[in-house]
């Protein structure tokens, strides 16, 4: 049956960076439909799991399947609605509302092709699924945390994506805004949306969730029904809240680039 | 007056003014949204080496110019890639290796240091009909090219990692974008100099970007600002010369396209403040019915007192407090 073609899999899916593997030998499969919650630990592999997953970080082992096609061979990416962490937002150019979710409907648009009326549709409508439709013409810079958060979830809305890939939406987002995007998710939920979440902690999101997966150490440690958050953050699933402020394969900040600007951060080897 | 637009070395300027001041803005306005403002910097330096060899091998500079940038260029951008947060650093080994290897070679070839000087800081009005078509057909190719793949060159320039997931080439577009800023770079060469080149792709965006709150408005904008200081300065400059002896149109075009900068930034300064004071209140009853005192000022509109809405009414700003207007008196907010 064609409904049964997972929506996403990874087999066997190992990810190295900097030399040091991140992800070791995971398995997932997400069907469609699913609200799948990404869990664990800073620094456990679930944001490299969710990127290597979009092909954003090459797997050295392993393959990765987006409904039924190799990562490789994927070119479909319109059914892909992906939400980077907040950060990348803004540039350091003015830039409206409108414009940063239009850019969601470039997987949809051919080059050298005005907005058509179906886009523009497309475009309003993901605004107000996000709440966002009164801030069209503001500037993404004078939105709070949480409402740029909610602009890039419009943004892949704005794609009509079936499968929704978000990492760390709640990360920094008050507790409103927290509520205006479950109410989001609710909405796409109802509309038959497959959805993977990376969260640390899932607050309001909380009853969406239908499968969590919790990693740990670069593995799956649990894949089953939905845990509370301070399951997650248990013993067995290693420390809780730990910050990695020493993580050991970010920049080296105090290091001058002038020696190295060449070497690629994936092939630095660590003292 | 006198009527400077009665010579032909006067109209071949216009013209190269024309199409320059109204493409450097756009490729400018993307690298400064990916905060790659001194690329263009980095690449006129590159360009430099070019010119020297130009001039070392007897062939038109403009064209070694343009080989030598657009080669600068991807290296700049292959190095940006791999390397992590290094890219300051490659576009400053590049800047002293392009103007060092520039001089030099010029050495070399046994130039005088005042015949680089014109590809230093622009020679508009010694340029020769054919640099004309060429500067033409290549700023009409840089603008057709910006504007037409817009959304996608913005969209890679907002975030990288989005584009590549929405099925983009983003290191296509990177490298297009960086043979553009290239191409607009040795462009300009000639109207206001290489040393000057990023001035006339950053500075009008930059004066715009004080006054609009779009990506759009700020790209059309800096392309009028280009427009008017290429032209303002050339004419500015054919003007004084008739009383000043020396001056150059080069610098004139930056001074200009800076003082709309000067006019533009206090009003936009002003602008954000104002913006950011009418940023409404959080919908939050007061901790307690805290009435004012004696208030012998009657707020309402106009009143001189920032109007600031909170929930179902309005606070009035001032002295540090926040005034709602309750039937006959003041509640403090």
């Amino acid at each position: 049956m064609l409904t049964d073609v997972p929506v996403l899999s990874i087999t066997d899916g190992t990810v190295p960076i900097a030399g040091r593997p991140v992800l070791r030998h995971v398995d997932l499969t997400v069907r469609p439909g699913e609200f799948v919650a990404l869990m664990g630990a800073n620094g456990s592999g679930k944001s490299t799991l969710m990127r290597s997953m979009t092909g954003l970080l090459p797997l050295s082992r392993g393959t990765v399947e987006l409904f039924g096609t190799p990562l490789q061979r994927f070119r479909d990416w319109s059914r892909v609605g992906y939400v980077p962490q907040r950060s990348s937002a803004i540039g350091g150019v003015p830039t409206s509302v409108w414009e940063v979710v239009s850019t969601g409907r470039l997987s949809r648009r051919r080059p050298l092709r005005p907005l058509l009326a179906r886009d523009r549709a497309a475009i309003r409508e993901a605004l107000e699924v996000v709440g966002l439709a009164d801030r069209v013409r503001d500037g993404v810079s004078t939105l709070s945390g949480g409402q740029q958060q909610r602009a890039l979830i419009a943004r892949a809305l704005a794609g009509e994506p079936e499968l929704l890939l978000l990492d760390e939406p709640t990360a920094g987002v008050d507790l409103p805004n927290q509520r205006a995007l479950a109410d989001a998710l609710v909405t796409l939920k109802g509309r038959g949306v497959t959805m993977v979440l990376v969260a640390h902690e899932l607050g309001p999101l909380a009853p969406l969730v239908d499968r969590a997966v919790v990693m740990r150490d670069g593995q799956v440690a649990y894949d089953g029904p939905p845990l509370a958050d301070h399951e997650v953050h248990g013993p067995f699933f290693g420390p809780g809240h730990h910050h990695h402020h020493d993580d050991p394969t970010g920049p080296p900040d105090h290091v001058p680039g002038v020696t190295s600007p060449v070497d690629s951060a994936a092939e630095e080897v660590l003292p | 007056m006198i009527d400077v637009l009665g010579y032909d070395f006067m109209i071949r300027a216009m013209l190269a003014a024309v199409f320059t001041g109204l493409s450097a803005p756009i490729v400018g306005t993307y690298l400064v949204q990916r905060r790659l403002s001194l690329m263009g910097d980095g690449l006129g330096h590159v360009a430099v080496t070019g010119v020297a060899l130009g001039l070392l091998t007897n062939t038109s500079p403009t064209w070694t110019a343009i080989a030598v940038a657009i080669l600068g260029a991807v290296l700049i951008e292959v190095i940006r890639e791999r390397g992590h947060g290094g890219g300051d650093v490659a576009l400053a080994l590049l800047f002293y290796g392009g103007i060092a290897g520039g001089v030099l070679i010029t050495g070399i070839a046994g130039q005088s240091a005042s015949r680089l000087q014109e590809f230093l800081f622009g020679s508009i009005t010694t340029i020769s009909v054919q640099d004309v078509w060429v500067t033409m057909a290549l700023a009409a190719a840089v603008m057709a090219i910006g504007l037409g793949l817009g959304p996608q060159l913005f969209t890679v320039a907002q975030d990288q990692e989005f584009a590549k997931v929405s099925g983009l080439n983003v290191r296509a577009y990177n490298l297009l974008l960086a043979v553009l800023a290239a191409v607009t770079v040795t462009v300009a060469m000639r109207t206001v100099g290489l040393l000057l080149v990023s001035a006339l792709m950053i500075v009008p965006v930059a004066a715009t970007q004080q006054l609009t709150r779009s990506f759009r408005s700020t790209l059309l904008g800096a392309m009028g600002v280009g427009l008017v200081s290429s032209v303002g300065g050339l004419l500015i400059a054919a003007w004084a010369s008739f009383e000043v002896q020396g001056i150059s149109p080069g610098p004139t075009i930056v001074l200009l396209s800076l003082t709309f900068f000067a006019l533009t930034w206090p009003v936009g300064a002003w602008l954000r403040h104002r913006r950011r004071q009418r940023i409404p209140f959080d919908e939050m009853p007061p901790l307690a019915h805290q009435t004012t005192g004696e208030h012998p000022h009657q707020h309402g509109e106009n009143c001189g007192h920032p109007a600031v809405p909170h929930g179902d009414h309005v606070d009035y700003l001032h002295d540090g407090h926040r005034h709602a207007p309750h039937g006959a008196h003041y509640d403090e907010h």
